[in-house]
């Protein structure tokens, strides 16, 4: 038995130029990023800018789209601590609900269901969305991934990549390529809704709160459930799992299936925020929540929550705050690069993400 | 009456032949160690008859039925459990969780009762965790109250041991495979869990088959003996039998120089 200790003790070597670039980026970064704050300070100061409404719509819209990465980051994760490789055909899961769920909308929209009942028929769209995204996540798991079980992490990695192609141009030849909008909802989901002296937008605030509300029934479930304990234990160790009688196949199904409700809620909820529903729909939000996990700690689900809201709050926020300190033009145009950028320096800063400590396995690849 | 029976067992890892034929059985109610050099195949031995890996040939009959090519979920819903030599719990899992868990085998809530939350589901989660406490609080204090809650990480060397065997004890196992149980421990935990073994056929009913380097535990537990080298069988028979086998001391020491 090799100990574990021996390998951690500090390797003493003169730091390379490497480590020197890297701690100029570092400081780089840091430099610019309160350069930035400070310049939009200052606008701010002279009455520039944003106002301070302007400041919570942006923060209440990053919040809500963050929360909604969030419950799509939850699926990349599990899957990730279960089965050790990253399944990018999970925002096409995503997309699957949201796709199925505008069918089940539009057609109470035509009977008039839509008007007259809104709270039930966004119920209806809400279970369909989920039903859906979780039937294809288990169908993925059972047909692409199952028998690549024992293969090498990379291949179901591509397959995934195949997987998601596949799922997206499966939909674009069903439906077609134009984008459907979901009928919109009440007004008075549209008006601001007064919340603790704030004024919030009615949509917004659902989401936030399914948002919430789901996280911590996910939560409830992997920590309190018998068949979360069985989904921590495979993804501790399969082998023994296994040799300790529980069904490892099927567990795995049920985290997929998890990770596939999680999705699947995300699907209606991107459809109160956004309304337009499309087969290329799931990629960026897609990659998007494959940050939130990277960026929270990958496997670790509250890191996968935390991260989401926090990529959505940077994406909301950072333009503003940071990049128009600069006078760019059309900083919200840019929230992208906003995103990836503030994945880029969190890994620079703690590779293994936020909450990424509980990540012990070293044969992840 | 035979409730392990091994006839024929092969298993070769690229050209070494871990196991090369290896003929045993173990009756209901025996506490058998199974001894041997390192790299004799015992641990290969537990890793085949548990399903870790198949056997290249051979049957393993548990009690009068074949388990060859079994998932080892399966094996271990027939009644075989069993310790790691290198402990191999789960980790980030409370003490509580890690004995919980391997009972879900032997619970039958499905899905509908789970997601449904139904009384039947809570009864039977009751009775798993009272069953888990019971089964910890067979190691005495060591286990219990405020350590039921704390991660498997935090407990020592030693109380992982014995928390790897309340796991195993938790799938209610017939058989009970115990790989260098004492591996590590002092002499006084050696001497504890001596005691333990014996309590886990006299009380608790388990058959144990015990692979264990430490002469002083073979001798105390074992109602009969096994040496394994590379990957037969050599010798079998009472402790004292098997200790003034040549064969055995051969195996153990080397062939003694020719004289002259």
């Amino acid at each position: 038995m090799t100990s574990a200790a021996a390998t951690r003790l500090p390797r003493r070597r003169r730091p390379g130029w490497v480590d020197s670039f890297l701690l100029a980026v570092r400081i780089a970064a840091i430099v610019l990023l309160i350069w930035g704050i400070a310049g939009t300070v200052v606008k701010g100061i002279n009455g520039e800018g944003p106002t301070g409404e302007a400041w919570r719509d942006l923060v209440v819209a990053g919040i809500a789209q963050g929360a909604m990465y969030g419950l799509i980051a939850l699926g990349y994760s599990m899957v990730y601590g279960v089965l050790g490789f990253i399944n990018f055909a999970h925002g096409e899961v995503f997309m699957s609900g949201g796709m199925v769920g505008f069918f089940v909308a539009n057609y109470l929209w035509d009977i008039r269901f839509w008007d007259t009942n809104f709270v039930l028929s966004i119920l209806l769209v809400l279970a369909s969305s989920i039903l859906a995204s979780t039937l294809v996540a288990v169908i993925v798991e059972r047909v692409a991934y199952r028998p690549l079980r024992d293969a090498p992490r990379l291949i179901p990695l591509i397959t995934s990549i195949g997987i998601s192609f596949f799922l997206q141009y499966t939909f674009a030849g069903l439906f077609g390529v134009a984008v459907k909008n979901y009928p919109p909802p009440p007004d008075y989901l549209r008006a601001r809704i007064g919340f603790l002296d704030l004024e919030i937008e009615g949509t917004k605030l659902a989401v936030i709160v399914v948002a919430v509300v789901t996280m911590v029934a996910l939560y409830l479930f992997v920590e309190k459930t018998r068949t979360g304990r069985s989904i921590r234990a495979v993804a501790e160790d399969k082998e023994i799992a296994a040799l300790m009688g529980i069904n490892v196949d099927r567990t795995i199904v049920a985290t997929f299936a998890v990770g596939g409700a999680m999705a699947g809620v995300a699907g209606t909820l991107w459809a109160l925020l956004f309304r337009g529903v499309s087969f290329i729909t799931g990629f960026l939000p897609g990659i998007k929540a494959f940050t939130a996990a990277v960026l929270g700690g990958i496997g670790n689900l509250g890191g996968a929550m935390a991260g989401g809201v926090l990529l959505g709050l940077f994406e909301g926020v950072g333009p503003q705050l940071v990049l128009a300190g600069f006078g760019i033009p059309g900083v919200s145009q840019l929230k992208d690069v906003v995103a990836f950028t503030a994945l880029v320096l969190v890994l620079i800063f703690k590779p293994s993400g936020l909450f990424g400590e509980r990540l012990a396995a070293e044969d992840r690849a | 009456m035979v409730m392990l029976d091994i006839h024929n067992l092969h298993k070769s890892f690229g050209g070494v032949e871990a196991l090369a034929g290896v003929n045993l059985h173990i009756a209901q109610g025996e506490i058998v160690s199974v001894i041997g050099p390192n790299g004799a195949g015992k641990t290969s031995f537990f890793n085949v008859v548990t399903g870790f890996y198949p056997p290249d040939s051979g049957e393993i009959l548990f009690e009068g039925e074949s388990i060859v090519g079994l998932e080892s979920s399966r094996i271990t819903e027939a009644g075989i459990a069993r310790t790691f030599q290198n402990v191999r719990l789960f980790l980030n899992m409370t003490v509580l969780e890690n004995v919980m868990v391997a009972q879900h085998c032997r619970t039958r809530a499905g899905a509908f009762h789970a997601i449904l939350r139904t009384p039947f589901l809570r009864r039977e989660e009751a009775e798993i965790r009272a069953r888990a406490e019971e089964i910890l609080s067979f190691f005495g204090t060591r286990l219990v109250g405020y350590r039921f809650d704390q991660p498997a990480l935090s407990l020592s060397y030693a109380n992982r041991r014995r928390l790897e065997i309340a796991r195993a004890m938790a799938s209610e196992p017939k058989l009970l495979l115990l790989d260098e149980p004492v591996a590590g421990m002092n002499p006084r935990e050696t001497a504890e869990l001596t005691g333990l073994i014996r309590k886990l056929r006299d009380e608790r009913g388990f058959t144990v088959v015990i692979i264990e380097h430490d002469m002083r535990v073979v001798r105390d537990v074992s109602d009969r003996v096994i040496v394994l080298d590379h990957g037969v069988k050599i010798a079998e028979g009472s402790y004292d039998e098997v200790s003034s086998d040549e064969a055995v001391i051969e195996a153990y020491l080397g062939r003694p120089a020719e004289v002259g």
